[in-house]
């Protein structure tokens, strides 16, 4: 995991400062209020996993800001959680910035009180103070301040003025202005007697580089990890030193003697924290109306329901696609037409200034003429989905997605966050595997990571649409037509899911047995999601950076592949060569060698699996001005597809190898080849058993 | 009218007093973490489409638990 990460400072007096905080109070969005950066935000617990770092300036100050996943507590029972306390506990920050949701703030302050245990340097941020005052609660920030001990600086971090009251805050607390004492929770007598026994030996033994009385909590309550941790941290010696283990030893057995074992003795320090907490908020919290979260128990009711909950979700589903292939069809067309007119453009300086037609082939027709396709046939699609897509995740849908899905994930054995993680893969599913870090139990955490796959990522989205709209739904023409391709993508996408259900469930009766851990999952508030910013952040952020990835690959396979086709051996091109040996594979596939070396030479990025085959049928002779996709079509039936051939890529899109990112990043998160290898064998499997079903189906009875 | 029941038994609607938790290990400290200590009231919102999970209103959170550990947490209904 990122606990080793490295703090990358500007120049030597920038200060460093964590931002904690609960899950989904809007710390990330603190964070890119804050340095500017683009964090990905949403609305749903657990989306920052790792530690992510960037610039902000005071007026006094400049600041290396490090945002750390979102945590309960710091007693570390997850990954994240031990990154998270790690961090705070080892890599001395300059101050810590906890972040609160003032609509929830009892809960938020039991992490306050853990935090201010470890650290003097802490500053409240009360977050959503805007979402407070909408549902009548009201939180009297100065009585708080005055009872913690520490600054608190109430804040909407979507408005970034509010934050300038947050920022004098950590000024003062970095220069050394705040001297008042933290407020310390009182645990019942045997523990505070306990700690008053080991505490001053413990104080002189550690030289002061950690909180004594934490540390003499933390001693006594045996939690091996974080022993080892501070083992590391202040020495060998300190953890073995024979005196202080002596001590230890009688503190303990004294304890022991009055009942308290170290399972007991943590239950009475979180007890005490969580009374302390609710005593907090009952100064300081006022609810104005009874009724404040009426809306969103309104909304869960029927989002969540028995009757509706289900096909709530295929709608959304279906109404999303319906959008997006409806609102593409217009600007792929003026892209392309644009794009083309370019190339022949191009083609006509390349003649005029006399180039030779093997430059001008590699580049205008390799590397320009992919990317031209690259860019409007994934542009359009793109820019409407991921929007309409972040517009449900700010929302707060996605955790009742997760909450709706739980059941039949938990008959698979599996954990429902994978829901959260399957959402994730539909933008890229390097990113959806990197998400399953929000799975606490590792075996369930494995099941995700191997079928994130079966959700097609955006990088696939493109090929399926065109081959949906030219071969099973272009012929119904007009609007009727989009809502076909909208319906068909998704029950495509629905088979995907039942694949990911379907290989779960066999995963876990066969390499993954286990019983289902047990499952809590925090239903957020709904927000009401910010339009512009979404279509900005999700235009720029992940629709531009996905493109620009697929041309970055794209462009020299277009190269290859334009060589690949024009050089021959023997009076047949290399490609044609490769295909011919592939094609009987291919077709107990169902699908032709053309179509099989695409998907190979796409292993790096599946977006260019069909402008490859557009290039090797276009190389291979019929030229033709490919404007629409009535032309595209006309090109696929000439070189032999039906409407089996057009089922079999499809069905192989969906499943078949991730690419090597996305393998690259399971390499990574499970840090073994084992599962490498199986990540890539399993959707590959899959898919070539479905394309050998169907095909075989349809020679059976055509 | 009130009656000892479980977590689980709670009926959407229902309200109730947690009075003790028989988990253990990390479920249980996951429990005290999001505030589930003894005497905190406790509201069950609903039920997931399958039945299971059900969303509880814990000190302001919803959180949704599933049955089997929902069973394990014994509460006085109010």
């Amino acid at each position: 995991m990122d606990s080793g990460l490295v703090i990358r400072k500007r120049s030597p007096e920038d200060a460093v400062v964590a931002l904690a905080g609960n899950p989904n109070v809007g710390k990330s969005t603190v964070f890119n209020s804050l340095t500017g950066m683009n964090q990905h935000t949403g609305n749903w617990p657990g989306k920052t996993v790792t530690n992510a770092q960037g610039y902000c300036r005071s007026k006094k100050h400049s600041y290396v800001m490090v945002d750390i996943p979102g945590t309960y507590s710091l007693m570390a029972h997850s990954a994240e959680e031990e990154v998270a306390r790690n961090f705070i506990c080892f890599q001395d920050p300059d101050a810590v910035v906890v972040v609160c949701d003032a609509t929830c703030l009892e809960r938020n302050l039991n992490l306050v009180l853990q935090t201010l245990e470890i650290s003097r340097n802490v500053i409240v941020c009360v977050n959503l103070m805007d979402e407070a005052k909408r549902k009548g609660v009201r939180v009297d920030l100065e009585r708080l301040s005055g009872k913690l001990g520490v600054p608190v600086a109430g804040t909407v971090a979507r408005r970034k003025k509010s934050l300038s009251g947050l920022l004098q805050a950590v000024d003062a607390v970095v220069d050394g202005k705040e001297n008042r004492v933290p407020l310390r929770v009182r645990y019942p007598r045997a523990i505070e007697d306990a700690v008053s026994r080991i505490e001053p030996a413990v104080r002189s033994k550690s030289g002061g580089r950690l909180d004594s009385r934490w540390l003499s909590l933390k001693l006594l309550d045996q939690d091996p990890a974080l022993t080892r941790e501070i083992g590391v941290y202040l020495g060998e010696d300190f953890i073995m030193d024979p005196q202080l283990c002596n001590l230890l030893g009688e503190v303990r057995e004294t304890l022991a003697g009055q009942g308290i074992t170290p399972d007991r003795m943590k239950d009475m320090v979180v007890s005490g924290l969580v009374r302390a907490s609710e005593e907090l908020c009952r100064d300081t919290v006022t609810y104005e109306k009874s009724t404040y979260n009426d809306a969103d128990r309104a909304a869960d009711r029927i989002l969540t329901s028995r009757w509706a909950g289900y096909p709530i979700m295929l709608a959304l589903l279906a109404l999303i696609f319906w959008l997006t292939l409806t609102g593409a069809n217009y600007p792929s067309q003026v892209i392309s037409n644009a794009l083309f007119w370019f190339q022949d453009r191009l083609t006509e300086y390349f003649h005029f200034f006399g180039a030779p037609e093997w430059l001008h082939g590699m580049l205008v027709l390799g590397v320009y003429r992919v990317l031209a396709w690259v860019v409007s046939v994934m542009l359009p699609p793109m820019a409407i989905f991921f929007p309409l897509f972040t517009l449900l995740e700010d929302a707060g849908y996605l955790p009742r997605v997760a909450y709706n899905l739980d059941k039949p994930f938990k008959g698979c054995r599996a954990c429902g966050k994978q829901a959260l993680t399957m959402c994730m893969g539909f933008g890229c599913n390097a990113a959806g595997i990197i998400g399953c870090r929000i799975i606490d139990s590792p075996r369930e955490r494995l099941l995700a990571i191997l079928t994130n796959n079966f959700v097609p990522c955006n990088g696939r989205f493109p090929a399926l649409i065109a081959i949906l709209t030219m071969f099973f739904a272009g012929a119904a023409g007009g609007a009727f037509s989009s809502v076909l391709s909208a319906l068909l993508l998704t029950a495509v996408i629905v088979l995907g899911v039942g694949m990911t259900f379907a290989v779960t469930k066999l995963l876990s009766g066969t390499i993954l047995k286990g019983t289902p851990t047990s499952f809590t999952l925090e239903l957020p508030p709904y927000r009401r999601p910010q339009i512009g910013k979404v279509i900005v952040r999700s235009v720029f952020d992940r629709t531009l950076f996905v493109l620009g990835r697929a041309a970055v690959v794209a462009a020299p396979a277009g190269m290859v592949i334009w060589l690949m086709a024009n050089v021959t051996v023997g009076g047949v091109s290399l490609l044609n060569h490769c295909a011919l040996f592939l094609d009987p594979f291919a077709r107990f596939l169902g699908l032709d060698g053309v179509i099989l070396i695409a998907f190979i030479l796409g292993f790096p990025a599946n977006e260019i699996v069909i402008p490859i085959i557009i290039m090797a049928y276009m190389a291979q002779g019929s030229i033709l001005e490919l404007q629409s996709l009535a032309e595209l079509k006309e090109l696929f039936v000439s070189n032999g597809w039906t409407w089996v051939t057009a089922v079999s890529v499809m069905l192989f899109s969906l499943m078949h190898w991730p690419c090597s990112t996305t393998l690259i990043t399971i390499h990574k998160e499970t840090g073994s080849w084992k599962w490498t290898v199986l990540a890539f064998l399993i959707p590959t499997a899959a898919g070539m058993a479905a394309c050998f079903l169907v095909a075989s189906a349809a020679r059976l009875f055509s | 009218m009130s009656r000892t029941t479980s977590l689980a038994g709670l009926r959407p609607g229902e309200k109730g007093v947690v009075k003790q938790l028989l988990t253990s290990g990390a479920m249980r400290r996951r429990l005290l973490d999001i505030g589930l200590i003894e005497d905190t009231p406790v509201e069950c919102l609903g039920r997931s489409p399958g039945g299971d999970p059900s969303a509880f209103l814990i000190r302001g959170a919803v959180i949704a638990i599933r049955s089997e550990d929902s069973a394990d947490i014994l509460l006085e209904t109010c």
